[in-house]
């Protein structure tokens, strides 16, 4: 604790990540320096399976309801097996889209959810291809300042 | 009894081409080289219009144009990530895995009570996650697991899945003879060229050679690629993560070049990387080797092409000491007037880092060197490679490569991402 020069030495904490951090009183070892043990992680937290998921960009306002905006960042996992009820990236005439995915009565529809502006409810003819399966997404208020 | 597995992807680069651009599912799509120079992937609406793997573009461009087939540029940063993820997947299912290529792997699967069951789960689940299609072949050792590969995605009633299995011999010797003594993993086209003419036409005719005989007639590398067909394991297995015995580093550029101090700084930037790489698996290097040469395609051009080795006085694992030794031999292989297309640097001869020298008083790297090396590293992996440069790969930037069609780096980079439309 003390230093040659008789001046206290404040005790290591890793502060950088940490989520429970504490200004260390002088002379004192902080009391919450025991309890500092993890960090949050992001990552950790939604990405389930990392070899099976990819990001997405949302273009349009058809999910607002869902909280998907336009420019939302979707997490999807392609490994998640698709039911009724996920919101999911499917293959619709050549292009992604996001949408709500219902079965009813043995098909297969894709809902849009938007209370302000009608959408009609997507039922694919052939089979439809499924990418993966929205587990969370990111909407960015304000853009990291870049450094210097 | 050992049981390897080969799980190799179809068509993988233009597979990855089409993963986010669901608009090109049905299109025939081909990839170029670096430079747009050749064609070295085909989806398989390109390969059925008959478009030759390496067919040169400038020849196939208006066949091309005709049939609507997409080019697209080679874009590494997004097929690497496939088949990072690819690997990730596999190592998850099987203990041991031997990446082969970046779009091949073997994994050993000795024990496996259903291996072909178990291959077919794994086709299920590269499909289901990452929408790669693989073909899965199984056999007693790697040169079988190879053969039976090409059978699973020759012949559709495998399901992409094939084993060559000890137990249906009669079954593995009816597909062997009906397959060329060329399709075998190792044999070449000079090769079978010369085993045709000894009588030896088919797969089956192989294996049943005299190994003995082969080798005195062949050599020991087509010896064993005999026995390893009669399922007598003849090859390793290296494991994921073995440190590479050479390290290489090569591009061409963008155009021809001239200049010597362009050529410098594209040496430059090879060997950063290569030594990068080298810190990166803990070794050291004892020889650089330099690669120069012009294009053998340009007919018209006064053709050059040389390699050159510069021993070091010690194993070096330092960027400096690298640097040094291969822009010297880069100045003793530079000869002015020519138009060079490619260069490139080569580590070999390479040890564990820190290993002792056999000569007790030759000189080991300054361990000072060696940790501004770790900052350097650290600071290109934190904040974006290149961020850190030796000044001599600023020299020009004439060299870069020429990508025009390539498609966004759409699993790397946050402003590239795919779109799903809501």
């Amino acid at each position: 604790m003390n230093s040659i020069i008789g001046k206290p030495i404040i005790p290591f904490v890793r502060r950088r990540f940490a989520f429970f951090d504490a200004l260390i009183p002088a002379g004192f070892p902080s009391p919450a320096a025991d309890y500092v043990q993890n960090t949050i992680d992001l990552h950790e937290r939604l990405i389930h399976n990392a070899a099976a998921t990819f990001f997405v960009r949302a273009s349009g306002d058809s999910m607002r309801d869902a909280g998907i905006v336009d420019g939302s960042v979707l997490v999807v996992d392609a490994s998640r097996p698709p039911v009724s009820g996920h919101i999911v990236v499917a293959c619709l005439d050549g292009k992604y889209v996001v949408k709500r995915l219902r079965h009813s009565q043995g098909r297969v529809e894709l809902h849009s959810e938007n209370s302000l502006t009608p959408y009609p409810v997507l039922r694919p003819s052939t089979d439809l291809q499924i990418f993966g399966v929205v587990t969370s997404h990111i909407v960015e208020h304000l853009k990291k300042p870049r450094k210097g | 009894m050992a049981l390897y597995a080969l799980v190799d992807a179809n068509n993988f680069y233009a597979s990855c081409e089409k993963i986010f651009d669901p608009a090109l599912a049905d299109t025939p799509l081909v990839v170029l080289s670096n430079n747009d120079g050749c064609i070295v992937a085909r989806s398989a609406e390109a390969k059925a219009l008959g478009i030759p793997m390496g067919a040169p573009m400038h020849q196939w461009r208006a066949f091309c144009d005709a049939h609507g087939v997409i080019r697209k540029s080679s874009n590494y940063t997004l097929y690497g990530d496939m088949s990072a993820r690819m690997l990730s997947i596999l190592q998850d299912m099987c203990p041991q895995v031997e990446s082969y290529s970046i779009d091949e792997s073997f994994l050993d699967l000795s024990g496996y009570a259903d291996a072909r069951a178990y291959g077919q789960l794994i086709r299920q689940r590269l499909q289901q996650n990452i929408k790669i299609t693989c073909g899965v072949g199984i056999g007693a050792t790697k040169t079988l697991a190879k053969f039976a590969n090409h059978l699973a995605k020759k012949q559709p009633e495998f399901a992409g899945v094939c084993q060559l299995s000890a137990d249906t011999p009669a079954r593995t010797r009816e597909l062997m003879a009906t397959y060329p003594v060329a399709e075998v993993w190792g044999v070449g086209r000079q090769l079978s060229a010369r085993l045709q003419a000894d009588g030896v036409a088919t797969v089956l005719d192989l294996a049943r050679c005299d190994p003995l005989a082969i080798q005195q007639r062949y050599g020991i590398v087509l010896a064993k690629t005999v026995r390893e067909l009669r399922g007598e394991p003849c090859l390793t297995f290296d494991e994921v993560g073995r440190p590479k015995q050479q390290i290489i580093a090569s591009r061409s550029f963008g155009t021809t070049l001239t200049d010597f101090n362009a050529i410098k700084a594209a040496i430059s930037h090879h060997l950063s990387r290569a030594a990068e790489k080298l810190r990166a698996q803990q070794s050291q290097c004892a020889h650089v080797y330099v690669l120069l040469r012009t294009n053998p395609f340009r007919e018209q051009d006064a053709q050059y092409r040389r390699t050159m080795l510069v021993p070091l006085p010690h194993a070096s694992a330092d960027t400096g000491v690298l640097m040094a030794a291969a822009l010297r031999g880069l100045k003793q292989i530079f000869v002015p007037g020519l138009r060079y297309h490619k260069c490139g640097v080569m580590l070999a001869e390479i040890s564990p880092m820190g290993q002792q020298q056999s000569d007790l008083f030759a000189p080991i790297d300054d361990p000072k060197r060696l940790r501004l090396m770790g900052l350097m590293d650290r600071i290109n992996r934190d904040q974006g490679a290149g961020t850190l440069q030796f000044a001599s790969t600023q020299l020009s930037s004439a060299w870069h490569m020429r990508t025009d069609n390539r498609s966004p780096r759409y699993t790397t980079c946050w402003d590239e991402l795919p779109i799903a439309y809501a």
